[in-house]
């Protein structure tokens, strides 16, 4: 268990901002940060990893103190057992993907974790590459399997899909997923993208201007009515059209367009550019064999 | 016959110089690189100020601290045995200084230049700064250092005023090239003074050109 309880003046664009935290984060789970930028989600996992010291409070991670003002402890980033995924993704630029990996072990930890890495990450055939060699999607993976390499107790990722595009979003989402469930972490995460929110994560936290303004679980969150929907996609409205007494709307599900009839009454509330859930009962569903 | 000497001590003086350089300067840039500490500007102004001094203040200077008419001359001369007028450490001790900020500005700006996070990145896997310095940062800023050495080394071989002040015209102990061509002219050995001057000129050219290509390829590759 995760508890953070600090307060951090910050400069932000528009002057001072004071961030403050009163968290108390369940182990295991998998957590997204959620919010504007300037929000203050880098800030918040720079001082849960040490990077950055807090002004005030506490951080205790399953009953022990890595940050109290009162007492004067403060644990260097070092003595913290986190990996942490960079938004640029900080790759070592004079070592392999190997090397990069096997610095990342701790002193007398076996090099077997860095194997075991290499093959669930799918790392192999670039492992004596450079990263300057590689793509945006590639090095994410070296940076995501780097910071699992010391084996932490906690992950934290800073947007770290952000700037890839949908594929390769997709198959990171798996990545993330697979390891975050396989060495038992508990995981946090920056994200904007609400269907990847909902995808991964067991509770999302808003930031507002160094507020939390609201957590929970993401269904409750991002969806505002209950729907016990057997299958569920997120995807954008790309287009509304009024077709003699109904709407149809034009949505766009990861790389699939789809329309989906509407409402007179609901179509008020909805509008191009807005996320949707397209959540159906699937009573009468069809099945259709894959060849190969 | 050419007497070789003031050569081979000049290319003494710059290979010691730029080796005692190299470790004295690696910790003081990191410290400059990273510090926020109000004492920063002023260690900042005093490495520079060799650039802007004219070498005979500079020179004079030591000549006056490491005279041994004063305590702190002689404390050196008795304490270490080391005579520092006017002999081979003195002038290893006073192109150490004047070359100094040849050696700092480019590994300071080296290591600023590296994003932060590359070395929070080793921080968070629990790698210490020596560690972080010597096996991630330094690695990666091997343009800078290669410009810091030869600098250093070039400004040395190129030293005049400091040299004289501080070291006289010994042959064979303090006489450098750069003293021995001003005078041969002196003397009007023109001829003399064209060898050595020349051979300085080839040797420095090579030594410059020989960075400018390396660092050249170097920043081709960063850029691809």
């Amino acid at each position: 268990m995760i508890v953070l309880n600090i307060d951090k003046k910050l400069l932000a664009a528009d002057g001072e901002m004071n961030l403050g935290l009163n968290l108390t984060l369940e182990k295991g789970q998998l957590i997204t940060l959620y919010g504007e930028s300037g929000a203050g989600k880098t800030s918040t996992l720079r001082l849960l990893s040490g990077l950055m010291r807090p002004d005030h409070g506490k951080i205790i991670v399953n009953g022990k103190t890595w940050f109290d003002s009162d007492k004067k402890i403060y644990l260097p980033p070092q003595k913290r057992n986190i990996g942490f995924v960079f938004q640029d993704y900080a790759l070592f630029p004079n070592m392999t993907v190997l090397e990069n990996l096997e610095f990342a072990l701790g002193k007398g930890q076996d090099k077997k974790n860095v194997s075991d890495l290499i093959e669930i990450i799918e790392l192999g055939t670039l492992q004596h590459r450079k990263p300057e060699t590689l793509s945006g999607g590639q090095k994410q993976r070296v940076a995501l399997a780097r910071a699992l390499a010391e084996r932490p107790d906690i992950l934290l990722l800073d947007e770290p899909l952000a700037a890839l595009d949908a594929k390769i979003r997709l198959k990171l989402q798996d990545y993330i997923q697979r390891t975050h469930r396989e060495f038992g972490l508990t995981t946090i995460l920056i994200s904007h993208d609400i269907g990847e929110i909902i995808k991964l994560s067991d509770h999302v936290i808003f930031l507002e201007k160094g507020n939390i303004i609201r957590q929970g679980n993401p269904d409750e969150l991002f969806i505002n009515s209950n729907i016990s929907g057997k299958f569920k996609f997120t995807g954008e409205i790309l287009k509304i059209e009024q077709q003699e007494i109904v709407y149809i709307a034009t949505v766009l599900i990861q790389n699939s367009v789809v329309k989906v009839i509407v409402q007179d009454s609901e179509v008020q509330d909805l509008h191009v550019g807005n996320k949707v859930v397209v959540a159906t009962k699937a009573f009468n569903p069809i099945l259709y064999k894959i060849e190969g | 016959m050419i007497d070789w000497s003031p050569l081979l001590l000049t290319f003494e003086l710059a290979a010691v110089t730029t080796i005692i350089l190299l470790v004295i300067s690696i910790p003081l840039s990191a410290w400059l690189a990273n510090s926020k500490s109000r004492l920063k500007p002023v260690i900042e102004t005093l490495v520079s100020m060799p650039l802007v001094l004219p070498p005979t203040v500079l020179g004079f200077y030591f000549l006056m601290a490491f005279s041994p008419n004063n305590a702190f001359g002689e404390w050196i001369n008795e304490w270490l045995g080391i005579k520092l007028v006017f002999s081979f450490p003195g002038l290893v001790v006073a192109s150490v200084l004047y070359s100094l900020p040849f050696m700092v500005h480019p590994i300071q700006c080296g290591l600023s230049g590296l994003p932060i996070s590359i070395k929070e990145a080793a921080y968070v896997m629990g790698k210490s700064k020596l560690t972080t310095l010597f096996r991630v940062q330094l690695p990666n800023i091997k343009p800078a250092l290669l410009t810091g050495i030869v600098l250093s080394f070039a400004h040395t071989v190129g030293e005049f005023g400091v040299v004289l002040m501080i070291g006289g015209n010994i042959p064979g102990k303090t006489k450098v090239a750069s003293i021995a061509i001003y005078d041969e002219v002196e003397a009007l050995n023109y001829g003399t003074a064209n060898v050595y001057s020349m051979i300085l000129f080839a040797i420095t050219f090579c030594i410059l050109l020989a960075v400018y290509l390396v660092n050249g390829k170097h920043l081709k590759k960063l850029g691809r």
